[in-house]
């Protein structure tokens, strides 16, 4: 057994006086994809932003692969892991240019060859070369998020946190940018933490999920859990019913009476 | 007198189209449907399909340079192509109402809820300020918000998302309208949330004889809440179905976009994607 991609134990995390995640524990094995599911203000975003060193004031222990994770930004640790945040409107600088969005960590990190790194990188996210010195808002939202999903992937890392990263984009894009997010996820060996309040979403994309409500952990439950609606916890039920339940199950749901 | 079986709402051959250097665009390209009395239609699509612009174009909202056309856009036997602007502004609110995307910025920033809930009703109706303060109140209650007195007396940024849409609910729906257009009522919501507000609105809207045109990218949720459902692509209907035959779709582009949600129980390897190349949407 190898140490868990990451692993956070007893976790309580504040921004000021006001503490918004408590007593947060669980381990996500290599390889593995996990989601965060919960509504908004439950504090799911906020896990995520305290693994990537943004949300500073926490305490606990987490560490990312074996590594135990500082509290401020960290030079090494971005090399191994890198996030993709939600609104691929307001992530990427209106500014500057997808090639220079793109070369920044390698600039940063001081790697080379960063003009074919570019390329291969907008190759590997299914963007036309024609992109590279265009500015974000000459591309649509999903050419953004793939652009987000390209300058996350440029240090090569193996863990991938991700903000809802579907959430502000159509039905038929989301179905586009989920099909690459795994389709990198095979064929780099990624590990995927997600934070999304879609459940068929999740259903498609992780294979566990942990269910998070006023920033505790109410239950962490397999994605078959999904199927049948075999919840624990009445919250994650309240939860999966809004959603409207499984329609595919044989059993009645009751879903869309209320 | 106003025939009651006549539709609510008739339109025919809207067109809407926006001037570019390149030439107009046309983003609505001859749309025809009717809404009966007490119906709930369904306007499905994509960002870019002219979903919204016809909600818009029903009111009359479409800003120069844009221009709108239609041989017949009735409401209720009145040719609103035909009204005054200021006659169009005694109809929009009082009779016909619309609910938009997010409360964030819909709402005025610096005025209290109950001042522009209020608002909403003066002026179409006059009342004493007493009456006022009575319907503001019950609006408040009927949209489940508790304590309403103390949120009448708060400000937009100081309620969360759900009950920001629940005042915009309330303001839309004070005046009594006829008709209710919610465009994207709730994609700026929780999904928990989500079905408290449109459970809400179909409840307001059935309760009090209204038609509904509820305008929404999601399918499965247009299906959940309404009769009929029209399927827009590139300015155009590309289908019309009853809302319990969705999965009965015809049209490859409705087919498409059914295909392209995750499902709760999914057991594909990949998402089928839209081609893009095929159908006429760039």
């Amino acid at each position: 057994m190898t140490a868990p991609a990451i692993s956070l134990k007893d976790v309580d995390i504040s921004y000021g006086d006001t503490k918004v995640v408590r007593d947060v524990t669980f381990d996500v094995a290599e390889g593995e994809s996990f989601a965060l599911v919960g509504e908004s203000g439950s504090g799911k975003s906020t896990v995520l932003k305290a693994i990537a060193g943004l949300a500073p004031q926490w305490t606990g222990a987490i560490s990312v692969l074996g590594k135990p994770r500082g509290h401020g930004p960290d030079r090494a640790f971005s090399e191994t892991c890198q996030m993709v945040f939600q609104d691929p409107y307001a992530s990427l600088h209106p500014r500057k240019t997808i090639d220079t969005v793109l070369s920044e960590p390698l600039a940063i990190h001081g790697i080379g060859k960063r003009s074919e790194k570019v390329l291969e990188m907008l190759a590997a996210v299914g963007l036309d070369r024609r992109f590279r010195f265009r500015f974000p808002h000459q591309l649509s939202g999903g050419q953004r998020q793939r652009v987000a999903i390209a300058r996350a992937l440029m240090l090569e890392p193996k863990v991938m946190l991700l903000d809802e990263p579907t959430s502000a984009l159509d039905v038929s894009v989301q179905a586009e940018i989920l099909n690459l997010l795994k389709r990198l996820r095979r064929e780099q060996g990624l590990t995927y933490l997600m934070v999304t309040h879609n459940l068929p979403v999740v259903s498609f994309m992780c294979d566990r999920m942990a269910v998070m409500n006023k920033g505790r952990i109410v239950e962490i439950a397999p994605k078959t859990a999904l199927y049948d609606g075999s919840f624990a916890d009445p919250y994650t039920r309240d939860l999966y019913a809004a959603s409207g339940g499984n329609p595919d199950a044989p059993a009645p749901l009751a879903a869309s009476d209320s | 007198m106003i025939d009651q079986q006549a539709p609510l709402l008739e339109v025919e051959n809207l067109r809407v189209s926006f001037a570019t250097p390149t030439g107009p665009v046309e983003v609505v390209k001859g749309l025809s449907f009717n809404l009966g009395r007490e119906e709930r239609l369904g306007i499905v699509g994509e960002s870019g399909s002219g979903k919204s612009m016809t909600g818009r174009a029903i009111l009359r909202l479409i800003r120069a340079p844009g221009r709108q056309t239609a041989d017949v856009l009735r409401f209720d036997g009145l040719d609103l192509a035909a009204q005054s602007a200021r006659q169009m502004r005694g109809i929009r609110g009082a009779r016909i109402s619309m609910i938009m995307q997010d409360p964030k910025f819909s709402l005025n920033p610096v005025m209290t809820i109950g001042e522009q809930i209020a608002e909403a009703l003066k002026v179409h109706e006059r009342l004493p300020r007493r009456d006022l303060q009575a319907r503001v109140i019950e609006m408040l209650t009927s949209v489940r918000i508790n304590d309403p007195e103390r949120v009448a007396q708060m400000y937009p940024h100081e309620v969360s998302g759900g009950m920001g849409q629940r005042v915009m609910i309330a303001m839309m729906l004070i005046p009594r309208p006829q008709l209710l257009i919610a465009d994207e009522p709730t994609s700026a919501l929780d999904v928990s949330v989500q079905a408290q507000v449109l459970d809400l609105i179909e409840e307001l809207v059935t309760g009090n004889g209204m038609g509904l045109i509820l305008i929404s990218h999601d399918l499965n949720l247009v299906a959940r809440y309404c009769d009929r459902i029209l399927v827009m692509n590139a300015g155009r209907v590309v289908e019309s179905c009853a809302a319990a035959d969705l999965h009965k779709a015809q049209h490859p582009y409705t087919q498409g976009l059914l295909a392209a949600q995750p499902r709760m129980q999914e057991t594909r390897d990949e998402l089928p994607v839209l081609d893009r190349t095929a159908g006429e949407s760039t």
